[in-house]
């Protein structure tokens, strides 16, 4: 049971804003709300899904939680420890424990090192082997990844890129840490390429006993990888709930829309098909209350005033929406 | 509608440093009046280069069409002179490019960048064809297009951009159109909005589209006819409707496995079918088939000798020993 595992990030209210000048002589200052609120948790040893659409902050939660970014508000707390008061030491052991995987394997990799120094770097860096050692610990890794010893002498552009997105893995496991980001790690690949990624990472996360959070705009990777998936839509969590309860009873309009807009290939299995309109939002000039109003084909009078909250549907199924709170009597609709 | 286009024995080869490349081998189609025929396959495979070739934009040097003939309305398009050729880019033959921002001019308004091949080749005066580009944005659903034809490239959003190209694309409204991997670059809920708009003006204008993609979905919700390319050649052609039920090709069954399903109940201990190794270097093709090395089904012959494309099941060819 999900309530049993423990808790290993807890994400509270966090919040990061980017500053855009609106125009390159002007004094005024504006804000883009990458992340708005987020309160998430990542439990030990799950995959949490992370889906939305390009700009919808997905990759900017995930570097917050590497703590590559600094936030505007909120924390993160890893085992308990709030992440944005480590320095020093404590950070440097932090970043043992939280390694990233990156969608594009042509330009993660630096091309001018070859593949098992760049995999052996991690342990340079953090001295946790020496010399002979970490050779055969970068070795191992290759094995594991499905890479060869005598790969390891070899740059990267001797390889394709399915091999290259090893070596990146390969770096990412390497200081066998607790929690990996995966940030689109199969989004760049061919078809063929992705299924055979998608299953090292399986076997990496028995392996590594590892927890991911897996951050795709891929509905069908995300349905196949994840235990609980987080719908993401302008920088807040719009629905969270597990995989089977979010693919069966997704409650979110935007959910629904998502769902309904991957291209199917069972024949004869013709869904109907919710069709959106317009686009994602102009970041700068949000629109008011809900952030999905303006495309939503369901709207109320409240949905423009006021912001819905991620309340429990019930069995750990969250949702964003006024009109599920209408239909239980909560939120705003609290008699 | 009768046959637009037909396609035999269509070779092009690029010259590089690894020796000759057979980027598009031997390959045969046929696109009848309103249909839409999709060409599926992984990077490297030749969908592009069949494009170009139709086009007869293949840059040369390195590349060269070295054989076959290109039939477009009983027409052989490998046969005309360069002017006459630009008669029929953009106007009977369009074509949608997969990156909206690196193939619009940016330093060009949108409305100028249509008007451009309206003016061309209707001889329309210019505000009568910026009046016509009007009306093709209205065609593609963009929003406020009186304001957009005034916009740059960089003002827009990508999937208006991607509408803006299709709009340059139907604005002569072509015989037929070829879209490049037209939604890859944009979001699940765009891509649905432009296959839909796609689909709808193949009715409204009556125009036969060749897709090009890597994504079986789209094909799927999109095409009536589908040839699947490896290294080069169809390895399997079919109505799409059969292609999904009843799929021959190794290859095909193996992408379509390989494929995490919406439907399927998944975990921790649900693995992918996935079809081992990788495409070969087309520099360096083994004899025989091309996907020897990556076949569960492999044969002794497979190793010798190239099987032909042939019909298994009416309408259905497969180019494979398995089925001879």
């Amino acid at each position: 049971m999900i309530n049993m595992k423990t808790v290993l990030v807890d994400i509270q209210g966090l919040k990061k804003y980017f500053p855009v000048h609106a125009g390159f002589l002007s004094e005024r200052r504006s804000e883009v709300k990458a992340v708005d609120g987020v309160s998430l948790s990542i439990l030990k040893g799950e995959t949490l899904g992370l889906v939305g659409e390009s700009g919808c902050g997905k990759s900017t939660l995930g570097r917050l939680i590497m703590r590559l970014e600094e936030p505007t508000a909120g924390q993160i707390f890893f085992e308990g420890e709030n992440i944005f008061a480590y320095s020093g030491r404590a950070l440097k052991e932090y970043r043992k424990k939280v390694q990233i995987i990156f969608q594009d394997p042509y330009s993660s990799l630096n091309p001018r090192r070859s593949a098992g120094s760049t995999i052996g770097e991690p342990l340079l860096v953090h001295k946790t082997t020496n010399g002979r050692n970490r050779e055969e610990a970068v070795w191992r890794i290759m094995d594991l990844v499905g890479l060869t010893r005598e790969q390891a002498g070899r740059y990267p552009h001797e390889f394709s890129g399915g091999q290259r997105q090893r070596i990146g893995i390969a770096r990412a496991v390497v200081l066998a840490p607790q929690l990996i980001i995966a940030d689109e790690p199969v989004s760049a690949l061919d078809v063929s390429i992705q299924a055979q990624i998608l299953n090292l990472l399986k076997d990496l996360q028995k392996e590594f006993e590892l927890t991911y959070l897996f951050i795709t705009h891929d509905l069908s990777v995300v349905r196949h990888m994840s235990d609980r998936i987080a719908v993401m839509y302008f920088g807040r969590i719009v629905e969270l709930a597990k995989n089977e309860e979010l693919y069966n009873n997704p409650l979110h309009p935007y959910t629904r829309a998502l769902l309904s807009a991957v291209p199917n290939t069972d024949p004869g299995k013709k869904r109907q098909r919710i069709i959106l309109r317009g686009e994602l939002p102009n970041p700068v000039n949000p629109p008011g209350g809900c952030p999905f109003h303006p495309r939503c084909s369901f709207r109320m009078d409240i949905c423009d005033k006021a912001e819905p909250k991620l309340n429990d549907r019930g069995e750990g199924h969250f949702a964003a929406c006024h009109m599920e709170d209408k239909k239980k009597g909560t939120g705003y609709f609290i008699e | 509608m009768g046959r637009i286009l037909e396609i035999k024995n269509l070779s092009t080869h690029f010259e590089t440093e690894h020796g000759v490349i057979k980027a598009v081998d031997d390959v045969e189609i046929v696109v009848d009046g309103g249909d839409t025929l999709g060409i599926v396959g992984e990077s490297g495979c030749g969908k592009t280069v069949l494009a170009l070739s139709i086009m007869r934009l293949v840059p040369s040097p390195p590349g060269r069409i070295v054989s076959g003939s290109i039939v477009f309305n009983g027409v052989d398009l490998l046969r005309l002179d360069n002017a006459e050729m630009r008669k029929v880019r953009g106007k009977d033959i369009s074509m949608i490019f997969q990156e909206p921002m690196t193939s619009l001019n940016p330093v060009l308004r949108i409305g100028d960048q249509i008007a451009e091949a309206i003016t061309l080749h209707q001889g329309l005066a210019a505000s009568e064809a910026m009046n016509s580009a009007i009306e093709t944005l209205h065609l593609v659903g963009m929003p406020s297009p009186e304001t957009v034809v005034r916009s740059y490239p960089h003002q827009l959003s990508g999937g208006m951009r991607q509408r803006a190209m299709i709009a340059m694309a139907v604005s002569c409204k072509p015989r037929l159109m070829l879209a490049d991997e037209p939604t890859t670059a944009l979001d699940v809920t765009i891509q649905a909005q432009i296959i839909d708009l796609m689909n709808r003006l193949k009715e409204d204008v009556g125009t036969s589209i060749i897709l090009i993609t890597h994504d079986l979905g789209v094909i799927a919700e999109a095409a009536q006819y589908v040839a699947v390319m490896y290294t080069g050649g169809i390895v399997e052609y079919s109505s799409a409707e059969n292609l999904f039920s009843a799929p021959l090709h190794p290859y095909t069954v193996g992408l379509m496995e390989s494929i995490p399903k919406m439907s399927a109940s998944r975990g921790q201990n649900v693995y992918l079918k996935v079809i081992p190794g990788g495409v070969p270097p087309l520099y360096n093709l083994p004899e025989g088939c091309s996907f020897q090395d990556r076949c569960s089904h492999v044969m002794k012959i497979c190793r010798v000798e190239e099987p032909l494309l042939k019909e298994k099941n009416p309408g259905h060819k497969v180019h494979c020993w398995l089925y001879d």
